[in-house]
């Protein structure tokens, strides 16, 4: 990361105030989107430091998602590699079983201080709108959201709990039917109605303020797991590794490791089957500079500019864009962007099941893979801290279906 | 004199037609704009397809999604486009989305634009700081005109800002949502028209969104220099029968 001024990894100074983290994210939207977009960043800027706003979320981060986090020691699997030291940041035990809660609870304030009757936003493997469901219910806002009609078969029970927390599942059913169409359907519909309705977007994607505010709201990780690791080990982490969709899990983590340059980063993206057009969804690896849903950023995209289709076993990682903010982080070399094959993430996910009783959502078991792949390089005294962003119970019937023989089952 | 401000100049009540390239089959581009001359309209908005359009409704969207199917993209528009010039007079925009311009390449497609006679270029999703920035002087060098939307959202000081900076017209979106024809004028389209009329603009401005039929058309055009019908005439395309009679007909209705 040569060149780059330190204060730019600064979350307070980035992204600047058109959104743009270099030449990426910004607001490329339609005049129609714009001022909406203005209101929320808007608002959004006046609640943040609110102190009544923060003791809010606080308590219900501590008693509601039940922050902080764990981070465990994997020893089991770090002794089966012998080498580096492998430790969990486990959001999977936050309420809801994921990440997403984080940002949620945050969207859903938002959008009950700014007046608004419902919130709507899109799910890939459903862990968004799971979350987001739970905080409309909590809070007591209508609730839609936009699923791929792929992804709704294949994410079957998570589902079934946004229809139990009261959410109505709106199904997109034009191009390849997975999380690209479905984000297309939540614009389509936030325009219908955007006095009563808030998009709450499920990951740093979409125009600016979303990269931002929702980084801002996945933060908490990075800071936990920072304190966490120093209280078990003494010193920093020498190796932070997440997987990376739309990229929410991985900026949070990152966020407080970034001015630190003895701490490697890694983002592991899905190379799913092959590295073929249509047969991965691993952007920063493959893509090249476009614009998208509203943003800048890295997409994978035919020779047309027309965005590629995306296939991985990881529904939550299936997208042709990617965070503005890691685009950037790619560009400066602060972060290591790799990337992890279906195979790999489908073994992990049996290997940490196996070796520490943990069963990772698919997303997260492509960062376990990236850990277990590395581990055994390195010396025993350094470190990696995973963020297992997510529980494996929604993949669980996919996983044994596609995979079980392998495994024994 | 560029084709769009002859245009404006000679004629009232100025008749544009959007519709998407490659639709309803990839061969009908150039003859669709054939028969649109033949039969009244003023200016031409092709539609670039792109499969996330965020300012469509599902009529141009469902549009877009077949003519991406047929086969289009913007090298085959423009192969299409190679000979316009010796079948239509009008003038010509294209409208699409940032990013399949971006990909193509900015000054390329100036270039192009200007090769085949297209006078100029909607990019919905185009931030106007960024035109200004990165792209603005590009265009101007290919005398290719930026067409910027504004909304009833949009402040007075951008509205002047986008006059002052371009020079084909200014479009007028009727209310702030997404494409697709609906009925009627309301109190705060009413006085948003004032309120633009009031600006004393340089450029013309056209009225879009949700005009469909003689009334509406007739109606918008007491508040500006003409009207914009995309989402009515996408549908019209869709429809059975003579592809050619119905455009036909279907102008005739609107000019009444
Ligand atoms: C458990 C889990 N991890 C990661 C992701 C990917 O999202 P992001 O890259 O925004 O963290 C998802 C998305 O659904 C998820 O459910």
């Amino acid at each position: 990361m040569e060149k780059v001024d330190k204060a730019l990894l600064d979350a307070s100074v980035m992204p600047d105030k058109n959104g743009f983290f270099g030449e990426y994210g910004g607001r490329f939207v339609p005049p129609m989107l714009e001022p909406l977009m203005q209101e929320i960043t808007d608002a959004y800027q006046k609640i943040k430091d609110d102190p009544v706003f923060k003791e809010e979320l606080l308590y219900l981060q501590k008693h509601y998602t039940g922050r902080p986090s764990p981070l465990f020691y994997a020893k089991n699997l770090t002794n089966k590699l012998g080498g580096a030291k492998i430790y969990l940041k486990r959001e999977d035990l936050n309420h809801t079983g994921a990440h997403k809660i984080n940002h949620c609870l945050g969207e859903a304030l938002l959008a009950k201080k700014m007046g608004k009757k419902k919130l709507i936003a899109e799910t890939g493997a459903g862990q968004h709108g799971v979350a987001l469901a739970t905080a409309a219910a909590l809070v007591g806002l209508e609730c839609d959201i936009y699923m791929g009609e792929v992804d709704i078969k294949k994410e079957h029970p998570n589902v079934v709990r946004m229809g139990i927390l009261g959410a109505k599942v709106i199904p997109a059913t034009h191009g390849l039917k997975t999380l690209k169409e479905a984000v297309d359907a939540a614009f389509e519909a936030y325009l219908k109605d955007p006095v009563n309705q808030l998009y709450a977007i499920g990951s740093v994607v979409g125009p600016h303020p979303f990269p931002m505010m929702v980084r801002d709201f996945q933060s908490i990780v990075g800071v936990e797991a920072k304190e966490q690791i120093l209280e078990a080990e003494g010193k920093a982490p020498d190796n932070v590794v997440a997987c990376v969709g739309g990229g929410s899990n991985a900026i949070g983590i990152f966020s407080a490791f970034l001015d630190d340059e003895s701490v490697k980063i890694h983002g592991i993206e899905p190379a799913g089957t092959s590295f073929k057009t249509g047969e991965h969804a691993a952007t920063l690896s493959l893509g090249k500079p476009g614009m998208i849903h509203g943003f800048k950023c890295y997409l994978l995209q035919d020779e047309n500019g027309e965005p590629a289709p995306v296939n991985t076993v990881a529904s939550g990682l299936d997208y042709p864009g990617v965070g503005p903010q890691h685009s950037y982080l790619k560009d400066i070399k602060r972060v290591n962007y790799d990337s992890i094959t279906d195979k790999e993430a489908i073994d992990a996910f049996f290997e940490l099941s196996r070796y520490e009783g943990i069963i990772p959502a698919l997303e997260s078991a492509h960062a376990v893979a990236y850990a277990i792949k590395i581990a055994a390089d390195l010396p025993k005294d350094q470190t990696i801290v995973v963020n297992l962003s997510g529980r494996g119970d929604k993949d669980i019937d996919y996983v044994v279906e596609k995979y079980g023989n392998d495994y024994g089952l | 004199m560029n084709r769009i401000k002859q245009l404006f100049q000679d004629k009232k009540d100025i008749l544009s037609i959007y519709y998407t390239a490659g639709y309803p089959n990839l061969g009908d581009t150039v003859p669709i704009l054939e028969t649109l001359e033949k039969s009244g309209a003023d200016l031409v908005e092709i539609g670039i397809p792109f499969s996330d359009p965020l300012a469509d409704g599902p009529t141009i969207q469902h549009s877009g999604e077949t003519a991406l199917k047929n086969g289009m993209s913007l090298n085959v528009l423009f192969e299409q486009l190679a000979e316009v010039r010796s079948k239509v007079k009008m003038p010509l925009i294209l409208m699409g989305y940032i990013n399949t311009v971006h990909k193509y390449g900015i000054e390329a497609f100036a270039e192009k634009c200007n090769e085949v006679g297209v006078d100029g270029v909607i990019l919905p999703d185009l931030p106007f700081q960024v035109y200004l920035d990165e792209y603005k002087d590009t265009f101007d060098k290919f005398g290719v005109s930026n067409i910027f939307l504004i909304t009833p959202q949009t402040p007075d000081a951008r509205i002047k800002l986008i006059d002052e900076k371009t020079n084909g017209f200014i479009y007028m979106v009727s209310s702030a949502s997404v494409t697709g024809a609906k009925k009627g004028l309301s109190d705060e389209q009413l006085a948003y028209f004032d309120r633009v009329n009031q600006l004393n603009l340089d450029n013309p401005a056209l009225i879009g969104f949700g005009i469909g039929d003689n009334a509406s058309y007739k109606e918008t055009c007491k508040f500006a220099d003409g009207a914009i019908i995309g989402s009515a005439f996408v549908k019209l395309l869709g429809e059975s029968g003579d592809l050619h009679q119905n455009i036909q007909s279907f102008i005739k209705s609107i000019k009444g």
